[in-house]
């Protein structure tokens, strides 16, 4: 490109000096709209093509790994909560399983039916906005209006569990804080029978689209080497081929109890990162039907657990509270953060809507973690982006970041 | 006689609705005397441009206000501009790191006057959870605030609430206000000529 | 053929004989403790090697330990094997005053923001990593916040009252 700027045609007369530089520096955030989160690219453009690129990040740091440092466990959930704020579920989950890995808690089978349900409703959530945003950046608002709506639905179902829509501090250490009611069911039920009719509008609206197809293919691609030696997981690394998918390799929550397909893409472009997330709500569909029978299944006292017997961390019942010494007792000590927990050592990850979302816990016996590290998917991955971008046109880079799904609160923690 | 003014007037079945709420004044066939006031603030109070400043969780709930299914524009208000220069209300999402301040700031600078602001959540209200190293103690901090709407993170019925908060406001606002010493005292308490 | 942790463990000790210290399996995760120096050598091997075959570098990050003099900031390492399927955990020691590792990041992309993330919080200077400035807190930044002698709370803050909270200090 740049040898083109110097083979002026003769007749072009360009003032003196204008050509000296032959690069724009451009500044894409940390506001612009078309980061959709907090951070910074310093693009290096000729014309429209991108040159070299510098990622900042750190606008909204919160230090969730100080904070955690001076909490009793059950204080961290509400972080977790914000740290991929479109899918809090699964990272509050994730957060109680690495507690319960600690303190050596076995759950009910109900229990994980219930989360797996849960964490595969945020799921979709995830992917949805996600790939909503991957329509408004390609020119196609419309898209993004129609799945909006079933987000809604599904913060129902929240609301209807825990009480909360977005930053749900959904679940307990041990299992769900109550029952869910049977309007909870009917809601999931509703939503498994309206959400298909509009994925498949949805992905009749994209999928073959020639416009959105030329703009996705090919741009923003990565091999899966690369992407590996990235510490790509989640759709991302799937894109690019591999099949790693810790529901699958390290699954938690009785996921080996489920039939699914993990897919996979095999470019690691934008239109395979869309169609993998596509592919894994469909997935996500069918794990929550499987999920919704199982539960439906249990009989007897099986049918109204909701969770483990952990006093220790699992708060007694009100009534109990209020009538009893003993649970009166716990509720304090729980509440104050008055227990210890065993020493260790433990690390422990879920596949998030971003990909391996781990916590990794050392436990010196105090009543705190000491200390608390979050493997955030995506402040690792988005160091690729200079990589991914190096060549690329500026509205293709545009495209590239909202596939990646960056969520601000995720990155920098 | 002169018949009652029918404009920005519904009829439903022969009660009379009005739409909006009219500034109070006289009016004719043909004409409606009020102050200058009142009209500019009732036009100004219904086509606020927001500027969204969405850091983190709270903008996710500010995309379900504004996208289908509660739909701020039915309050006159879905004209996102994305550029502070074309805005007059900005609108603080998130929480907001000692990092990011600054930037804020410039962002206020650059709207003209008259501008104002609602901070939309706990973290922009007063920090929310993070009592941190890293994060601002609330967006007062560097720039006045006209409305604070709590929640972490606040439903949208609460932002839309907000919304209408701020409309109040800003069609009681006299004129003179933006002249007056107090609030250049106001803006020089935040170091803004 | 299973990868089995006894099988890594004989494995590297033949390689590093006794540079490999504090073998454990908490929670049936492989851990290993080796000397700074070496932490590039093994993880060339684990990363090379035909069999072992640990081409994934999970995450990176720094530990704080007050109490341990001479060797109080740590760095751990979470290799995976995708192939299959073994995770190991591996950690570098070092003392606070020459807090001098080597870096990753030849072998590993993934570790250049890991390690600025770990500088960042811990002071830990990588050597020969390309690029070792803050990235989540700002440039002005003069002390290394998650070591532990650093308080939580926002110093700068004038709106509370501690007294309220029991712990103590109140503003006039
Ligand atoms: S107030 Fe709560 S929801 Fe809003 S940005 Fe802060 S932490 Fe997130």
């Amino acid at each position: 490109m740049s040898e083109l700027i110097h083979q002026q045609p003769h007749h072009v007369k360009l003032p003196e000096g204008s050509i000296e530089k032959q690069t724009t520096t451009l500044n894409l955030g940390p506001t612009h709209p078309a980061t959709h989160g907090v951070f910074q690219n310093i693009l290096e453009v000729d014309g429209e093509r991108i040159i070299s690129s510098e990622q900042t990040v750190g606008y909204i740091h919160r230090a969730f790994e100080k904070i955690a440092e001076r909490r009793p466990l059950y204080q961290i959930t509400p972080l977790t909560d914000r740290l991929n704020y479109c899918s809090s579920p699964i990272n509050n989950m994730g957060w109680h399983l690495t507690c319960e890995k600690l303190l050596g808690v076995n759950t009910p089978k109900r229990v994980d039916y219930l989360r797996v349900i849960i964490m595969e409703l945020s799921r979709i959530a995830d992917h949805l906005i996600c790939n909503s945003i991957v329509g408004v950046d390609s020119g196609a608002f419309s898209g993004f209006l129609y799945v909006m709506q079933y987000r809604e639905l599904i913060y129902e179902i929240f609301e209807e569990v825990c009480g909360s829509r977005l930053t749900t501090n959904i679940g307990r250490i041990g299992g769900f804080e109550r029952n869910f009611t049977n309007a909870a069911f009917e809601k999931i039920e509703k939503f498994l029978k309206e959400y298909p009719v509009t994925l498949k509008e949805f992905e009749n609206l994209f999928n073959r689209n020639r416009i959105f197809m030329e703009r996705t293919m090919g741009t923003g691609g990565i091999s899966a080497e690369r992407a590996l030696n990235y510490g790509f997981t989640g759709p991302n690394l799937r894109a690019t081929g591999v099949d790693y998918d810790v529901r699958v390799a390290a699954p938690y929550s009785s996921y080996e109890d489920f039939k699914f397909d993990i897919p996979v893409g095999s470019t690691g472009d934008n239109y395979d990162r869309f169609m993998v997330r596509n592919q894994e709500m469909w997935q996500s569909l069918g794990i929550i039907e499987q999920a919704f029978r199982k539960v439906q299944e249990f009989r007897g006292t099986d049918a109204d657990v909701y969770h483990a017997d952990v006093p220790e961390y699992y708060l007694p019942e009100k009534q109990d509270v209020y009538t009893k010494m003993e649970a009166l007792i716990w509720h304090f000590k729980i509440i104050m953060g008055e227990i210890d927990m065993p020493k260790g050592e433990v690390y422990h990850s879920v596949e998030g809507g971003n990909g391996e979302l781990g916590f990794y816990l050392i436990s010196d016996g105090g009543r705190a973690p000491f200390r608390l590290h979050f493997r955030r998917p995506c402040f690792i991955y988005y160091q690729a982006y200079s990589e991914l971008t190096k060549g690329a046109l500026l509205s293709d880079a545009v495209i590239t970041m909202s596939s990646l799904n960056l969520i601000a609160g995720e990155m920098d923690a | 006689m002169a018949r009652p003014v029918q404009y920005n007037v519904k009829n439903e079945g022969g009660k009379i609705v009005i739409t909006d709420d009219m500034p109070p004044g006289y009016g004719g066939e043909g004409f409606f005397a009020t102050t200058l006031d009142q009209v500019v603030g009732w036009g100004r109070k219904n086509s606020l441009w927001p500027m969204p400043f969405a850091t983190s969780c709270c903008g996710i709930e500010f995309m379900a206000t504004s996208a289908s299914h509660y739909d701020i524009g039915r309050f006159g208000s879905e004209r996102f501009a994305h550029t502070p220069r074309q805005c007059d209300l900005l609108l603080v999402m998130g929480t907001i790191a000692k990092k990011m301040g600054p930037i804020l700031k410039q962002v206020y600078l650059q709207m003209s006057e008259p501008r104002w602001v609602i901070a939309v959540g706990a973290c922009a209200s007063s920090g929310g959870i993070f009592d941190t190293y890293s994060v601002l103690q609330g967006i007062d901090q560097i720039i006045p605030v006209d409305v604070y709407v709590p929640g972490c993170p606040p439903r949208p019925e609460a932002i839309l609430d907000g919304l209408l908060k701020c409309q109040d406001l800003v069609g009681q606002e006299s004129l003179r206000r933006r002249n007056s010493d107090k609030y250049k005292a106001l803006l020089n308490s935040y170091g803004i000529e | 053929m299973s990868l089995t942790n006894e099988y890594i463990r004989q494995r590297i000790t033949e390689k590093f004989g006794d540079a490999i210290t504090n073998v454990e399996e908490p929670a049936g995760f492989l851990t290993f403790e080796v000397p700074k120096e070496m932490n590039l050598k093994v993880m060339q091997f684990l990363h090379d090697d035909n069999e072992l075959k640990f081409r994934f570098l999970t995450d990176l990050c720094g530990v704080h330990y007050p109490n341990q003099e001479g060797r109080e900031l740590a760095v751990v390492y979470h290799m995976h094997n995708l192939v299959d399927n073994v995770r190991l955990r591996m950690k570098v020691f070092t003392g606070i005053n020459d807090p001098d590792v080597f870096t990753a990041t030849s072998l590993f992309e993934s570790a250049n923001w890991q390690e600025r993330e770990t500088y960042d919080f811990y002071g830990i200077n990588f050597v020969g990593h390309p690029n070792l400035k803050r990235i989540l807190n700002v440039d002005e930044m003069d002390y290394f916040p998650m070591r532990k002698e650093y308080p939580l709370e926002d110093q700068s803050r004038i709106d509370k009252d501690d007294e309220m909270f029991g712990r103590g200090g109140s503003i006039s």
